[in-house]
């Protein structure tokens, strides 16, 4: 145990000499939350809408000025007809166009139902899933008010939200989750796999390998650190979205850290195995490059949703891990649902992280053949 | 009577169809300088990597410092040394840490590392260097540094791959004469090298070629035997028989020669000998 202790030390004392490492620990995670956090902005103010007023009666008249007056939203535009709609989008003159139908305040005394169409602008999905969010909220509120101060019971106007350009608008634009799952998979393969086959590399495995530890030591020793520091890493994460964006966690906390803990695991096996099949560091990098970080970018849904993926991307995304640890962390993060509802794919990461230890010791005994 | 620290019967070792050690069969004895020498591919890593516990023989006993390396491997790794012809200590360490290290993986007591690392250090001359890093210092220095390293837990066998690979003759002739000093204090030196020179320092030397041990004795009996003036020329005769350096080109021109059929032992290269290492 003494002999593990030391070797772990001399590890930490790697990691914390090399600049570029202690860049990559913790200059990264800082860097890219501030830069998505603050990037893609969650506020919308004075956003330009146009209405398109086909009743022009008390009650649209009312929902507008209430739209305008919440300071999210600025009247551009009034529209004569559904011609326009089309005109100020290509323009980009506005967001978001909003139609009331004809006979709209009669619609809704008589038959305590009337309908508005909130059309946004799917060209910026993010920008347009806001839009109708805060929309609908707005018209809620109206909704809300219209039943506690008339006595006609259940009147409601059913806003129904449709999407130009980009009809499904799935995938929300997370970023939090997403850049847990990546730098996670930075860290611990990409690091893990660099540091080992620095030691190949070297010529200091050998050393090691005749020297009473044990491979298992050797490989343990070396990833330690590495789980503890990305563990580190996702705390200061997930406290730097709650100061800095306000993002709460609505699930159990320690669901979220039991998870993040079974991907660090199956994040250093993967780099672990790819140590054992690269001979230089430059080869480690390379793979783990290719084949995790851009991947992992593109295809696990953290920017694209994996539903608008072309047939065949899908396929290749369901073999990458971060896909899964994805849909976990928004269901715990922002859902805040249980263990029920993500089972199956801590299955899966539990099955990928026993296949990749496997297949790591599988190659280290061949190599020690 | 001297004390046999390695002892090596009808080893054999075998990677699928091919023989990287064909029945060797040698003994070491306590406190000796030996060369292990033959020709890249000729079986001497596969040897080594058996003798240091990595690898298991296909057949045959071997006992190192007293325990059989198919049963008791880890036993043999806590009684020997082992410095390869990479460089092994680790740049972004300190004198000191890498000591500290491997006196620590060895199972040292702390006090008696520090105690030790200071003596080291004042034999060295290397007091002043105690706290730099690894790195700053001078190849031939790190090279002394390691093989100090390799025998700082006062192993019973110390295993020098390749030890002087790209040092300067004078921090040679130095490093030899650390390797003598380790030897009278009674630890066996089990050496590979390519420099003929060197071969010509050790007590006995064995010459390996394709997987069989082909000549075994002091390099005085040997040059006696093949009656030749230097280690070298014995080591040419036999480590590559097709290849006299004076016919070999008659023999090519011939067409009856060995390599026609069966690469030299050269040959193999990184192929299956050397590189199973990496």
């Amino acid at each position: 145990m003494k002999r593990f202790l030391g070797f772990v030390k001399k590890e930490f004392l790697h990691i914390f000499r090399d600049f570029r490492t202690l860049i990559i620990l913790f200059g990264i995670p800082t860097a890219q939350i501030l830069i998505f956090g603050f990037v893609v902005s969650t506020d919308i103010k004075d956003a330009p809408v146009a209405f398109l007023d086909f009743s022009k009666d008390e009650v649209t008249q009312k929902i507008s000025d209430k739209i305008c007056s919440s300071g999210f939203f600025k009247r551009i535009d009034n529209l004569q007809n559904y011609d326009d709609i089309d005109k100020v989008f290509r323009k980009g003159r506005v967001k978001a166009v909003i139609v009331f139908g004809d006979n709209f305040g009669r619609d809704l005394i008589s038959y305590g139902k009337a309908a508005m169409s909130i059309i946004a602008d799917g060209s910026e999905p993010n920008t347009a899933t806001l839009i109708t969010n805060y929309v609908t909220a707005i018209v809620t509120d109206f909704n809300r008010e219209l039943v506690n101060t008339s006595s006609a019971g259940n009147i409601l106007v059913q806003p129904e939200v449709r999407m130009f350009y980009n009809p499904e608008l799935k995938g929300h634009f997370m970023f939090v989750p997403g850049v847990i799952t990546l730098i996670l998979i930075l860290i611990c393969a990409l690091m893990t796999s660099i540091t080992i086959t620095r030691e190949k590399e070297f010529g200091t495995m050998e050393v090691l390998l005749v020297s009473p530890l044990k491979p298992v030591h050797i490989i343990v020793g070396k990833v330690l650190p590495y789980f503890i520091l990305s563990f580190i890493d996702v705390i200061m994460i997930l406290l730097l979205s709650w100061f800095v964006f306000d993002l709460p966690i609505k699930g159990s906390i320690i669901l979220l850290l039991a998870e993040t803990m079974l991907y660090i695991l199956m994040s250093l096996s993967l780099g672990i195995l790819i140590s054992t099949v690269s001979k230089t560091m430059q080869q480690a990098i390379f793979i783990s490059f290719l084949g995790l970080m851009l991947p992992t970018i593109l295809l696990s849904g953290f920017i694209f949703p994996i539903e608008n993926m072309p047939k065949g991307y899908d396929w290749v995304s369901a073999f990458l891990p971060p896909r899964y640890f994805i849909v976990i962390l928004k269901n715990i993060m922002i859902k805040g649902t249980g263990f029920l509802y993500i089972w199956k794919e801590t299955l899966i990461l539990m099955i990928m992280t026993t296949l990749f230890i496997g297949l790591s010791i599988r190659n280290f005994k061949l190599r020690l053949e | 009577m001297k004390n046999t620290v390695i002892s090596v019967k009808n080893l054999v070792k075998k990677f699928g169809s091919f023989t990287a050690n064909d029945n060797l069969n040698f003994e070491v004895y306590e406190g000796e300088i030996f060369g292990f020498l033959g020709a890249n591919g000729a079986g001497k890593t596969t040897a080594l990597r058996i003798l240091s516990g990595l690898s298991s023989p296909t057949s045959g006993e071997v006992i190192v410092a007293g325990f059989n390396a198919k049963k008791e491997p880890e036993k043999i790794k806590k009684n020997i040394g082992y410095m390869c012809q990479k460089f092994s200590l680790y740049n972004d360490l300190t004198t000191r840490e890498n000591i500290m290290l491997y006196g620590g993986i060895y199972g040292m007591r702390k006090a008696s590392i520090k105690e030790r690392t200071e003596d080291l250090l004042e034999k060295l001359n290397f007091r002043e260097y105690g706290d730099r890093m690894i790195a700053d210092l001078p190849l031939g220095m790190k090279q002394k540094l390691a093989f100090s390293v390799a025998v700082f837990h006062e192993p019973k066998i110390v295993f020098l791959d390749e030890p002087t690979g790209g040092v300067d003759p004078i921090t040679r002739r130095q490093f030899w004469e650390m390797i003598y000093e380790t030897a009278d204090r009674g630890i066996t030196i089990f050496v590979t090298t390519h420099y003929m020179d060197e071969a010509e320092y050790c007590d006995r030397i064995s010459i390996m070629s394709e997987g069989r041990i082909v000549a075994l004795n002091t390099p005085e009996e040997l040059k006696k035997q093949y009656d030749a003036g230097s280690v070298e020329e014995v080591f040419v005769r036999i480590a590559r028989p097709p290849f006299p350096p004076s016919r070999s080109a008659g023999f090519h021109a011939g067409g009856q020669n060995r390599a026609e059929t069966k690469p030299p032992s050269g040959g193999w290269g990184p192929g299956i000998g050397e590189g199973v290492l990496e």
